[in-house]
């Protein structure tokens, strides 16, 4: 059964390499926009609070701050 | 409805529905996988090499499906001027553009054994290569200047000039005498495939749907926190 399927009647190699690289360009893909969303996460964290009280307190009552300060600590995936 | 489209509202709903689309994209890859390598009939035919199908063909539609969908917001950008619908196809291109290089390199693969050859330059495979070429000076546009007001412009107008080859592509195969078979599916006419085959290729269309959708997602929130990043010197 396992031979069979590996095998594919001499198309396994065909077959099989092509999923492969379909589920490798995924993994890349993923991985890259993934890297991308930390790094502006971290980014966006470290400048916050870098910025003067007065202006942390003016950030803080904007929700769009509030929505990526939230995720940026722990992100969702 | 508006509502909806403002940063912080949509910040809010890409973060609840990205989990929720890679669990989803998760099992119905899964499903899909099981389905196309194993429980679907080989070709009477091409024998097992048909299984390529399930990801050439999904991968060849959604790369399609994705660029039309790019140029089609790009009038939009230089109608209405919204910075939003530049920001959603420069969101959409990089899964676009992979599933492109997928539909390629897995069509190649299937070539071997089909026709005897890694490549033809025939109209249908020539017009999808186009493409890519497309999708790539839309990325590289964005690259290329500092000037994100002009990179918006060239990269619609690279986009609208490509929507030209869609259709090219679409009916290349009815056009010109090509390699490659004419469409199995088809919407409007009868569908020439078995409803064995259909059941893993809709599966696998699925699954790719969600995994662009989950790309764009997180793409998009990307730009959306490097915009608010710009955002904090000006406080």
């Amino acid at each position: 059964m396992i031979n069979e399927v590996l095998y594919m009647n001499g198309y396994g190699l065909y077959v099989w390499s092509s999923f492969a690289f379909t589920l490798s360009c995924f993994c890349i893909l993923y991985s890259v926009i993934k890297l991308q969303l930390v790094k502006e996460q971290k980014k966006f964290k470290a400048r916050f609070e870098n910025l003067d009280t007065d202006k942390i307190e003016i950030a803080k009552k904007q929700e769009t701050y509030k929505e990526i300060l939230a995720t940026s600590s722990a992100s969702k995936i | 409805m508006l509502n909806y489209l403002k940063p912080n509202n949509l910040l809010k709903i890409i973060n609840k529905t990205q989990k929720f689309v890679f669990i989803i994209f998760l099992v119905i890859i899964s499903i899909g996988l099981v389905e196309a390598l194993i429980l679907s009939p080989e070709d009477y035919k091409q024998s097992d090499s048909v299984r390529i199908m399930y990801v050439h063909v999904p991968a060849a539609w959604i790369s399609l499906g994705i660029f039309s969908l790019i140029a089609f917001l790009s009038f939009g950008i230089l109608v209405f001027k919204n910075k939003n619908l530049s920001l959603i196809t420069k969101s959409l291109a990089p899964s676009g553009f992979v599933f492109n290089v997928i539909a390629l390199v897995t069509g190649s693969i299937w070539g071997k054994p089909t026709w005897g050859t890694w490549w033809a330059w025939d109209a249908r495979i020539t017009s999808m290569l186009l493409l890519a070429f497309f999708y790539l000076m839309f990325l590289l546009s964005w690259r290329v200047t500092d000037n994100e007001e002009k990179a918006v412009k060239i990269s619609s107008y690279i986009a609208i000039i490509g929507l030209i080859n869609v259709p090219i592509i679409k009916f290349s195969v009815e056009w010109w005498s090509t390699l490659h078979q004419p469409s199995s599916v088809n919407i409007f006419t009868e569908t020439s495939i078995h409803a064995s085959m259909l059941l893993p290729l809709g599966i696998m269309t699925a699954a790719f749907a969600l995994f662009s959708l989950l790309i764009f997602l997180m793409k998009y929130n990307t730009e959306l926190i490097k915009i608010k990043n710009k955002g904090l010197d000006r406080l």
